[in-house]
């Protein structure tokens, strides 16, 4: 049973990541900038291995990816990742506390059926991490919504509410109530659009125009 | 010679064997004057002797990992599907050696072998070995071949516990370290299953305690009951239930007729145990499953496997497979866990498949690419 569970979200995991593929292009541009070099990380859902591989090269880190999609554990043990085949919604209760500089988890958040428990145990293992997610809050979506009335599809957010790995979509705004409740830093945010339309507004109104954002969370001491 | 192996195939190989003159001081305490070691090599050790690639067995195993030793053999070696040109283990890349461990009864000194202060065959009186033994044997057989780091050291099940133990002991030898339906010991149910054919075999009134080559006899019966045991844990349930059912080989359940019936499940043990008695040895199953018993990987280290793994310094690959009980992947993932916790480079898989155990012998496609991917890498940084 659990491994039927395990195949689920196993693909799913993979779709998210790769959906958006020029979007984790911009979003490693300003993880790699926030990673300090040698560090050690923990990449949770780490898909093929691409911002590891980027951080082992261009930052000297070292560290684990965590995945479950059997094609992308093959393409990281091919890079010579160390990739480890693990299933988030588990728990990541096999590391011990700040064993790790930095956990990071790229749009893989709203795919999780906990993502405050996650959360709080990046921030156990991890000294800092670093999570970048979809903002469901963006203009496009809200409109979609607004005037159709049904949940949104779009080349952003691809699928249909009956078979989507996003199980638990959040805006800007609701990840920052979250990160209050739970004690926990904003150290930095960077929101990331790439439509010429959302970039020049992205500032002013950033969980309006903002459709990626990347985090950087402490807990509080 | 007619061209009939396959491309991928080492084709012929034929073993030699290689003595060893310096004595071998073992966890027991007791001494090995001198042995011999059975081993087959495939492919060529390039000039930097950089890529030797050595193979651990398992329980039952032996030396012939791959190819044929005659033209007509029906058989190849045991790990053929992943040892030969293209394959995994490349030998177009790699120079791979394959031993039968000491104490093994297929060539290399074991209780069949001459105690050559007795004139007599060394029977039950050949001293227990430990997983440590084998490896420092493998470190003096790498000595004779002039391999003074392996590329990587390989093993399955048993022929993990070695690979580990290497990582342990000689840590400049070797930089990867692969481990395959492993653990870092056996559990409570896995000594029962080892004490169960151990007295199958014991049991058995031609066993003579151990020396039945002495009363010129041998245990056959005892030993088949044994590998049933054995061959019954190496298959997952569901596999057994998928290969054979409850088919019926011979006899009927119709009313009224009493011939007895044989499920098709009884007649294939049967046969496993039969082919398998013919070709072992009852002490050696008993040293092996022994050896199995006593390894515990962390015990010398605080029973801290994080603090034995610091000792490493190569990187790892552990796969298992999802019905394989007998060396079940929670086993496989304290492994992994030992080996982050002690900072080491480790990947791992957990591969979906039917087969039980005996998974980690068989040709399964996500298995073969993966471990396809990590011997890539292997090679290219030699």
């Amino acid at each position: 049973m659990s491994q039927i569970n395990n195949a689920k979200t196993l693909s799913s995991t993979a779709i998210a990541t790769g959906a958006n593929p020029s979007g984790l292009r911009i979003d490693l541009d300003v993880i790699q900038a926030w990673i300090q070099p040698r560090s050690r990380i923990l990449d949770l859902g780490c898909g093929d291995g691409t911002l590891l591989e980027n951080l082992r090269d261009h930052k000297q880190v070292t560290g684990y990816g965590l995945e479950i999609d059997p094609e992308q554990i093959t393409t990281c043990i091919g890079k010579g990742l160390n990739v480890i085949d693990q299933n988030l919604d588990r728990g990541l209760s096999n590391f011990a506390d700040h064993s790790f500089d930095s956990v990071i988890m790229t749009q893989a958040l709203q795919t999780m059926h906990a993502p405050h428990k996650v959360l709080e145990e990046m921030l156990r293992v991890g000294k800092e991490c670093i999570v970048t997610f979809p903002n469901f809050g963006h203009w496009k979506a809200r409109w979609h919504l607004c005037v159709s009335g049904r949940m949104p599809v779009s080349d952003l957010l691809p699928y249909q509410w009956y078979d989507t790995p996003n199980i638990h979509f959040c805006t800007f705004r609701d990840f920052e109530f979250l990160c209050r409740e739970l004690n926990i830093d904003i150290l930095q945010r960077q929101v990331v659009a790439e439509r010429p339309f959302s970039r020049l507004l992205k500032d002013l109104r950033p969980n309006l125009f903002g459709e990626t954002a990347i985090y950087h969370l402490r807990k509080q001491r | 010679m007619p061209e009939t192996f396959a491309k991928d195939s080492v084709g012929l190989v034929t073993p030699q064997t290689l003595h060893f003159d310096e004595p071998l001081m073992l966890a027991c305490g007791r001494e090995l004057e001198s042995y011999e070691l059975v081993i087959e090599t495939y492919g060529t050790l390039n000039p930097e002797k950089s890529n030797g690639v050595l193979i651990c067995h398992a329980l039952s195993g032996n030396h012939h990992a791959a190819g044929y030793h005659r033209v007509e053999d029906r058989k190849p070696g045991w790990w053929d599907s992943y040892i030969g040109p293209g394959k995994p283990i490349d030998t177009n890349r790699f120079f791979v050696v394959s031993l039968n461990n000491l104490g093994g009864c297929h060539g290399s000194t074991g209780p069949r072998s001459i105690n050559p202060q007795t004139g007599q065959p060394w029977g039950k009186d050949f001293p227990k070995l430990r997983v440590r033994d084998w490896v420092h044997s493998q470190a003096r057989l790498a000595d004779r071949l002039g391999i003074e780091q392996w590329a990587a050291v390989i093993g399955g099940s048993l022929g993990g516990m070695q690979a580990m133990r290497w990582a342990l002991e000689y840590p400049d030898r070797l930089r990867h370290c692969v481990v395959i339906a492993s653990a870092m010991n056996l559990t409570t149910q896995n000594i029962a299953f080892n004490e169960t054919a151990r007295q199958a075999i014991m049991s058995d009134p031609k066993f003579h305690d151990g020396d039945y080559t002495l009363a010129d006899t041998y245990p056959k019966d005892g030993l088949a009951v044994a590998r049933m045991i054995g061959h019954i844990t190496y298959l997952s349930g569901d596999g057994m239930g998928q290969k054979f059912g409850r088919e019926i080989r011979s006899g009927s359940f119709q009313r009224g007729q009493d011939e007895p019936v044989e499920f098709q499940v009884e007649s294939y043990l049967r046969y496993q145990g039969d082919v398998f008695s013919e070709s072992f040895d009852a002490n050696t199953y008993i040293l092996m499953t022994r050896a199995l018993d006593y390894f515990d990987l962390a015990r010398e280290y605080d029973d801290d496997p994080i603090q034995a793994f610091s000792h490493a310094s190569c990187r790892f690959l552990v796969v298992s497979f999802t019905t394989d009980w007998r060396f079940a992947p929670e086993r496989s993932r304290e492994i992994v866990e030992a080996l982050i916790g002690a900072d080491k480079a480790v990947s791992y898989a957990e591969v979906e498949s039917e087969y039980g155990h005996d998974a980690f012998l068989l040709p399964i496609d996500r298995y073969y690419r993966l471990f396809n991917e990590y011997m890539q890498g292997v090679s290219t940084h030699q």
